[in-house]
């Protein structure tokens, strides 16, 4: 019995185990439960949304950029893209290489090219790669003809994985011949990196988006991108649609009316790379070669608002070369070492030292120093600080005169004077407080910093201060020093003098510093915003190209304000005085022989003329003019002297924005734009804009040799002329 | 009627009608366990309507008929229940003289499998075809008839008074009665009714009060056997695969790994109270295969949620607990061993269904008891709630 009791027990005993051990794995289960649902339910909601949602997208047409009359300057157009999708490629036993050298074959095009433009970018792979997402479908041409569609289509089995449709492209009509390209930028696929960044903005990127690289395609994108529709299908496993979910519509882009006129953007392209050609025929005295005349820039702006009117920048290039995916040739074309870097636009990206168009702002601190704007001033034909002699340009005296004069005779040796003066009552060598007035004035015109223009990477330019040379110097004295001591030549012995002194502001410095020399940096936008600011009493504002964003029904339109971001330092009458010199550079100073015939009783002119000089190159030509309604400012690197290179040019700008002829006479008819376009462009019911006709452009020879000079590189490439092509462009639009 | 009659002669007194006998202060009906009763009919209704969830889109396995499933599935239910009050109206103890018939009967089902009367699904050969869309899975009701006759050998002479304890030559008796069907179950292969055998064995020799050295010993077999399986490459590929899927939850989610993180991702998007009866996308989708069956629970993870999945395992445990009761408050062994043996086999293998779709266990093809679609395995746990319900209702025979 006593054994039977045990094994009772022992049974119990078991059991109890058994029992634990049951509900053990229960509460196994239920914590596993917990965690699967409650801790992480989060992640497996997405997971299973992403399950059985297809995303179908729609992608939003981009919104236009149009010129202030409603031109188009960046639209679409409907073309045949042929995309390759590369996940499907690289399921294929041989990464899809047969496919795409059949298809390279209907193409026309070279396997190896076609091969490239699938290929992903990364550190080691030259241009031309993929940069966009690999899930989303590579374009690989979008000029297919309707037969190559067909083809493709037809033999589905010959090409799995590519695709013919017809898509909305981006397209650069270049009205009138205009071409504005790095005004309007470029677009290019959106990268992954870019997705994750707009995840939870406003405005989240898809995978097949397009966005704004450079100009005002950057500056404007969320606003030009729209809204791509999203169709979402709820699939079972198979892929079979069993419902539908949320939907979005495609919400195309707004346009984005700007001040830009293609007519006057036409014709300062034109004037501007005519200059640069006259530049190259002529001898340049200093250095016995021809004027290299590489580089140029010129800017037209609304003087009393600050509103580009135009803005061309050379060289140049077709901004329709980045349509669809840019070849690699093309690539090269425009960032190698021989492309003169027709990406930059020049305007706003490109400084040089102001040279003499910077007078106005030495003048304006010479007075605020305490200087009589109509005191006398000797103009010697040299000055001589030491053993120093800075010489007056081609070494000309014109005895003692006033600012004014000066101005208008551009005399060195006043200016130079005056800042040796400033120069020693700040310490000279052993600076005491220095009030540093020229430098003051130069920040206070906005010089060393952006203008703020609505264009992205704008450049800020140098004022060369104490605080500067001080910073330069730290930086590079170690390199100097070293340079000093080995090399004999006047480099070796420029550096050496900066090891021991570029650390101070020394007389020299701060006497070139006043006429605009040595290392003063400007940009062509910032003297367009000093020259607009001295015409309309002094407001700096801050250049803008967008005048209005248009909703695409056309209900909303936001117009977009000119914003200033400064005064100019001076009183109603040091800028009357100042306005009076200008315009007597127009009718009897430097720039007078550029403006002969000039209404100037009708439309005042004002103008000033720099010529500066560069170390180990030729000297930059720099001219400033402006009306009370227009500013105008050219500069050619290496194309001599301002009026020089520049004049011509900018006296056919005016000529053209107020029908003014060769002799002065107004034809109010053939004016361009008389009067800065103050009205927005007139938006119809349906939201579309109505566009002011464009004048057929000129058959003239200087038209047609402009446009084959800023030809395309794709344009150069196919052997085309651009004429042609501008041509074309003009059926299709009818 | 209700006159003072002595205890077994009212019991036993044939006059009575079958409605008094019912109602009765001390009748089979109040001596049931309604608890475990309503936990296990619960779970069969919960079952229900996720099987027709599971079901009522899949258009490739309802003929177009919705309701397809849903019918069958509450003809099984109703099936497994008479079968549940066959069992109770017999007794376990009239049972016990017919187990060498009913084991008999099994292992020549079991063995037919083998045969080409068998069918194979999903890789294993476990089913025999009756025509009509019906089918049975022989071992489910070797679950039954193991758990049976290893009870009648190990308690046989203990519940005779004759022993204390099984002796080995019993245990190896019962041992070798159960080594038969798993052998051939082992060769369909349906490894996971293996499984489940092993453990069913395993819990009735404890239960048995058998020596430690024999529950050590079958242990060891047990770690042995896995090994050489493993190393004897009896499995077939589906079955590593598996495994692979199991040991890496990541791997080849659109190959191997497809089903265990389809069933995780319809889990875990459940959340607290699910997206609601017939609003799953997963289940919708059909994203989860074998849903209705071995994935049932996948159902009730996305669209019950927590509430409704815990729900489950809750009711699953109430069962567990009423028959844990019932083992340890049975005073003849043969009761308690067929007790533990149920207990061992819903345990263990409601562990495994849910497990794997939780990954916490490898995928095999296991229904969940009461839940899953399929006939075999309803009949088989509602003739196991019979039999607990007997053990609890009848007296002992001494009393």
């Amino acid at each position: 019995m006593n054994n039977l009791r045990e094994a009772g027990r022992r049974v119990t005993i078991r059991l109890v185990v058994i029992q634990i051990l049951v509900f053990s794995l229960l509460l196994t289960l239920a914590g596993r439960l917990w965690y699967l649902q409650i801790r992480n339910g989060d992640q497996y909601t997405a997971e299973a949304a992403s399950n059985h949602i297809q995303q179908v997208v729609a992608p939003a047409t981009r919104g236009s950029i149009l010129d202030a009359r409603g031109v188009p300057l960046a639209d679409n157009e409907t073309r045949l893209v042929v995309s390759a999708s590369r996940t499907d490629l690289m399921r294929m036993k041989d990464r899809g290489k047969s496919v795409l050298t059949r298809l390279a074959g209907v193409l026309n095009l070279k396997p190896e090219d076609v091969a490239a433009k699938v290929r992903l970018c990364d550190a080691k792979t030259p241009k031309p790669c993929w940069a966009g997402s690999p899930y989303q479908p590579i374009p690989i041409t979008d000029e297919a003809t309707t037969q190559q569609a067909l083809q493709i289509r037809e033999r589905q089995e010959d090409f799995p994985g590519i695709t013919a449709e017809p898509t909305a492209v981006r397209r650069y009509p270049g009205p009138g011949g205009s071409n504005t390209a790095q005004v309007l930028g470029y677009l290019s696929p959106v990268t992954d990196e870019e997705i994750t960044k707009a995840k939870k903005t406003r405005s989240p990127l898809l995978r097949s988006d397009q966005v704004g690289r450079s100009g005002l395609e950057r500056q404007y994108d969320a606003q030009l991108r729209g809204k791509a529709g999203v169709t979402r299908y709820e699939v079972d496993n198979l892929g079979r649609v069993i419902g539908k979910a949320r939907s979005d519509k495609a919400v195309p882009g707004a346009n984005v009316v700007t001040s830009i006129d293609a007519r006057v953007q036409a014709i300062a392209e034109r004037e501007l790379d005519q200059a640069m050609k006259d530049a190259r025929k002529e001898m340049d005295r200093n250095t016995g070669t021809n004027y290299k005349a590489d580089a140029g820039a010129v800017v037209v702006m609304e003087s009393k608002t600050g509103r580009i009117v135009a803005m061309a920048s050379n060289p140049t290039y077709d901004p329709n070369a980045w349509v669809g995916g840019i070849s690699g040739k093309d690539y090269k074309a425009l960032t190698g070492e021989d492309s003169g870097f027709p990406l930059l636009n020049r305007a706003i990206q490109g400084q040089a030292a102001p040279g003499s168009i910077f007078k106005v702002i030495t003048t304006t601190g010479a007075v605020n120093a305490g200087y009589s704007f109509t005191d006398h001033y000797n103009c010697s034909s040299s000055y001589s600080i030491g053993n120093q002699v800075f010489k007056n340009f081609e070494s000309k005296g014109y005895g003692p005169i006033d600012l004014g004069q000066a101005l208008e005779v551009s005399c060195d040796t006043v200016f130079y004077d005056l800042a040796y003066r400033q120069w020693q009552q700040d310490g000279g060598n052993k600076p005491q407080h220095p009030s540093d007035w020229f430098y003051k004035t130069a920040h206070q015109f906005g010089l060393g910093k952006e203008t703020g223009i609505d264009l992205p990477n704008e450049v800020r330019g140098r004022v060369p201060d104490r605080e500067w040379k001080k910073r330069y110097w730290e930086a590079n004295k170690d390199s100097w020093c070293k340079q000093g001591k080995t090399d004999d030549s006047y480099a070796g012995k420029i550096a050496k003098e900066n090891c021991e002194s570029g650390m101070r502001m020394r007389a020299g410095d701060s006497v070139n510093y006043s006429i605009g020399q040595g290392d003063t940096l400007v940009t062509p936008i910032q003297m367009a915003t000093i020259y607009a600011g001295i015409s309309n009493g002094g407001t700096l504002w801050n250049p803008t190209i967008g005048k209005a964003v248009v909703s695409p029904d056309g209900k909303q339109v936001r117009e977009i304000a000119p914003k200033a971001h400064g005064k100019l330092p001076f009183d109603g009458r040091l800028r009357d005085q100042i306005d009076g010199a200008l315009a007597g550079v127009a009718t009897k100073g430097t720039a007078a022989w550029r403006f002969q015939g000039w209404p100037q009783d009708k439309i005042a002119m004002h103008a000033k003329t720099g010529t500066a000089e560069v170390y180990g190159k030729q000297t930059t030509s720099w001219f400033a003019t402006y009306t009370s309604d227009y500013t105008v400012v050219m500069t050619i690197a290496q194309g001599g002297t301002g009026s020089g290179a520049s004049g011509p040019a900018v006296r056919k700008i005016y000529n053209a924005l107020y029908g003014v002829d060769e002799q002065g006479k107004i034809d109010e008819k053939r004016a361009l734009l008389p009067h800065p376009e103050a009205k927005l462009p007139k938006i119809e019911k349906d939201g579309t804009i109505e566009a002011q006709p464009m004048p057929s452009p000129s058959p003239s020879a200087s038209s047609s040799e402009s446009a084959a000079a800023s030809a395309s590189p794709s344009a150069a490439s196919s052997g085309e002329p651009s004429p042609e092509a501008a041509g074309r462009r003009e059926d299709d639009d009818r | 009627m209700t006159s003072p009659v002595p205890y077994r002669a009212r019991r036993f007194s044939p006059e009575r009608g079958t409605w008094s006998r019912l109602t009765a202060r001390d009748s089979v009906l109040r001596r049931l366990d309604w608890v475990m009763l309503l936990a296990a009919l619960a779970l069969s209704a919960i079952g229900t309507l996720l099987v027709y969830s599971a079901t009522r889109n899949r258009t490739e396995l309802n003929q177009g008929d919705p309701y397809y499933f849903l019918l069958r599935n509450l003809l099984n239910t109703g099936i497994g229940l008479a079968l549940a009050i066959g069992a109770v109206w017999l007794g376990h103890r009239a049972l016990r003289g017919a187990v060498p018939i009913l084991y008999g009967i099994s292992v020549l089902f079991t063995l037919a499998v083998l045969t080409p009367l068998g069918a194979t699904i999903n890789g294993a050969r476990s089913w025999i075809q009756l025509g009509g869309g019906f089918s049975i899975q022989p071992s489910e009701f070797t679950k039954i008839t193991i758990t049976l006759g290893m009870a009648m050998l190990l308690a046989g002479k203990v519940d005779a008074g004759d022993r204390h304890q099984p002796d080995h030559r019993t245990v190896v008796q019962a041992l070798g009665l159960a080594a038969l069907p798993i052998a051939v179950i082992l060769l369909m292969p349906d490894l996971g009714s293996v499984m489940v055998l092993v453990v069913i064995v395993l819990a009735v020799l404890l239960a048995s009060g058998a020596s430690n050295r024999w529950i050590a010993g079958l242990l060891g077999t047990g770690v042995m056997g896995c090994v050489l399986v493993w190393q004897l490459g009896v499995l077939d590929e589906y079955q590593i695969n598996r495994f692979a899927a199991f040991a890496n939850p990541a791997l080849d989610p659109a190959g191997v790994g497809y089903n265990t993180n389809q069933a995780r991702i319809a889990i875990g998007s459940g959340g607290l109270s699910g997206s609601g009866l017939f609003h799953g996308s997963q289940t919708t989708g059909q994203f989860v295969p074998e849903q209705q069956t071995d994935f049932i629970f996948t159902v009730a993870g996305e669209e019950l949620g927590f509430v409704g999945a815990g729900a489950i395992i809750f009711l699953l445990g109430v069962v567990l607990w009423r028959a844990c009761r019932i083992a340890r408050e049975t005073t003849e062994l043969y009761g308690t061993i067929v007790a533990a043996g149920i207990i061992a086999w819903f345990a263990f293998q409601s562990f495994e269904n849910i497990g794997m779709t939780l990954g916490i266990m490898p995928v095999t093809g296991l229904p969940l008891p009461f839940v899953s679609y399929g006939g075999s395995s309803m009949f088989a746990a509602w003739i196991a709630v019979g039999l607990l319900q007997s053990i609890k209702a009848q007296r002992p025979v001494s009393a």
